[in-house]
């Protein structure tokens, strides 16, 4: 029986994809980095904040080229440097939409010096383009077993975070005066959402790269919000498309050592961000054909 | 600059003894930047009346809205909310923000942003409830708009929208309405709906309504008080006090004319000033 369910899968699933450690922490840190980008995200694209949370994925390089050289997991420089960034950008007046993207491109400007830098010396300092791809492009199947922990408390911060600060983060959203009229600390609370977002982009970077971060982060909400009219479904969905794209993109990018011809193995952030885009074009499909 | 402050006696005239004050604001001048977009503005209402708060854009309409709310210090001047200064999130005032740009896509009915307005400014995700619910209703049913309650606000007409801001403000039971040019890009027809739905709510609610214009025609007829505000000073009485060519020249400082067309209320510059000046056209 067992041998038939397994030639039955084979198809679907490569040999050995089941047993794999490297795959079980994949899925693992995949599907947290799904959830937590799905509910930050929707946030994000509520706020019209997509454009920080792209500078932070970019701005985050720095801080993961710089773990590199130091030795350390790249996911404590993504989020050391994305939380300081976004401490920044809120500084310097991220309040007004205008403020918002000049502090968001300034901040981001600066960044992206230093992760050249960083990923130059990286790349020609330790003698290994290790650097720049795990970097730039993710690492899901050569994370250690040690760093899902520590993956489970940024994500569990974040998504606390979203959680205590959700009907306020709506409000604001709409308006900032109405909100500060009603007693809500709009600083605050936009504050609270920017340190969300630069866990998720963190966790999202190690997973698909500091590149693609943006893609899991933005795209899975945009979908969701063209499918749904309520808040709490829309972060439902986009958790989903976010998990399907995620652990979709590990199968297949494992599965893709065994197609020919070069059996070289293709790299999972591109089966994620192609799965998310397909989705979001899927949405935009299906609200035409109900409009 | 000597300009006579036409203000000071018609809204002293207008706070007679005994009369309710549910806002009072007495002497209200705000800086920005340095520079003083209120000075010296008082004006007071009372349960139930619409006061309509007229001027150009720029005048300060919206500064002194946001004074009353407490968004801005005032560097002298106070403002009472029924009696009492005001503090932040007071539950006596409801607010309707100008010109909220609602995206299509924002994942929200109607019935959640009224819902908004009960207990946005909570921490958490909202519960649902029986008394939510019923409680949100009430507010929609209040502005005519039960029909609307599942629709995603995005989608709505500004009307609508203006609709479901009016109920949000309404569903925590102020006792004053502040609305920030909720006529801005309405057409004609929606104008008239939302100015009546604002009268009947202040009768039949006993609510204060102060509604911000820079076009003065809309309300007409359903203003029971006018605070007129050009370049940082006002003046306040009833619409015939107020919008008369002694009044409001005293006010703008220079010559200015109150011409009535078919019903409707011009205020155009006079004729010994030469730069042209219009306020309240079509």
């Amino acid at each position: 029986m067992s041998a038939i369910v397994t030639s039955f899968t084979g198809g679907v699933f490569g040999p050995g994809f089941f047993s794999s450690p490297p795959v079980h922490v994949a899925l693992v840190v995949g599907g947290v980095v799904a959830v937590v980008s799905g509910v930050v995200g929707t946030f994000t694209v509520m706020r019209g904040q997509s454009f920080a949370g792209h500078a932070l994925s970019d701005i985050g390089t720095a801080g993961g080229a710089a773990a590199f050289l130091l030795g350390i997991s790249p996911l404590f420089g993504f989020t050391a440097m994305n939380v300081a960034a976004a401490g920044v950008m809120e500084t310097i007046g991220i309040r007004r939409p205008r403020g918002r993207d000049l502090a968001t491109g300034i901040v981001l400007g600066a960044g992206l010096g230093l992760a050249a830098a960083f990923l130059f010396l990286g790349t020609t300092e330790t003698s290994t383009t290790g650097a720049a791809v795990n970097v730039l492009f993710g690492s899901v199947f050569t994370l250690p077993t040690s760093i899902v922990p520590v993956i489970g408390i940024f994500g569990a911060v974040a998504l606390a975070l979203i959680a205590v600060l959700y009907r306020p983060l709506v409000l604001s959203s709409l308006s900032s005066d109405l909100a500060s009229a009603r007693g809500v600390p709009v600083r605050l609370v936009g504050l609270g959402h920017l340190l969300a977002l630069a866990l998720a982009v963190s966790l999202s970077a190690v997973t698909i790269g500091a590149i693609l971060s943006t893609a899991l982060l933005i795209g899975p909400p945009a979908a969701a919000l063209r499918l749904t009219k309520r808040t709490g479904w829309a972060i439902v969905v986009s958790c989903a498309i976010g998990l399907v794209a995620t652990w979709g993109g590990v199968l297949a990018s494992y599965d893709s050592y065994y197609w020919p011809p070069t059996h070289h193995g293709w790299p999972v952030s591109f089966f994620v961000v192609t799965l998310v885009l397909a989705f979001y074009v899927l949405a935009g499909a299906i609200t035409k054909a109900r409009a | 600059m000597a300009v006579p402050r036409a203000g000071s006696t018609l809204s002293q005239a207008g706070t007679d003894a005994g009369r309710a004050e549910v806002l009072t604001v007495r002497g209200l001048s705000v800086s920005l930047g340095g520079r003083e977009v209120l000075h010296q503005v008082s004006f007071s209402m009372a349960p139930g009346e619409v006061t309509g708060l007229i001027g150009s854009n720029g005048a300060g309409k919206t500064t002194l809205l946001r004074a009353i709310l407490g968004l801005v210090t005032p560097t002298s001047g106070e403002v009472l909310i029924a009696g009492r200064p005001r503090s932040r999130r007071n539950p006596l005032v409801g607010y309707v923000p100008q010109r909220l740009t609602l995206d299509p896509d924002i994942p929200l009915r109607a019935r959640d942003l009224v819902g908004l307005g009960l207990d946005g400014h909570r921490f958490g995700a909202p519960w649902p409830s029986a008394a939510r619910r019923a409680s949100i209703d009430q507010a929609l049913a209040g502005v005519d708009a039960t029909h609307l309650a599942g629709a995603r606000v995005g989608k709505l007409s500004g009307g609508e929208q203006q609709r479901i801001m009016i109920a949000q403000a309404l569903i925590s039971r102020p006792r004053l309405l502040l609305l920030d040019e909720p006529l801005a890009n309405l057409d004609i027809r929606n104008e008239g709906e939302v100015v009546a739905l604002l009268a009947r709510i202040a009768a039949t609610e006993h609510v204060a309504v102060l509604i911000s214009a820079h076009d003065m025609n809309p309300l007409l007829g359903f203003m029971d008080r006018v605070v007129y505000i050009a370049a940082g000073r006002a003046t306040s009485g009833t619409a015939e006090e107020v919008v008369q060519t002694e009044t409001l020249s005293a006010l703008y400082g220079h010559r200015v004319d109150v011409v009535h067309v078919n019903g409707r209320v011009l205020v155009v510059a006079g004729r010994e000033d030469s730069h042209a000046h219009c306020d309240g056209g079509p």
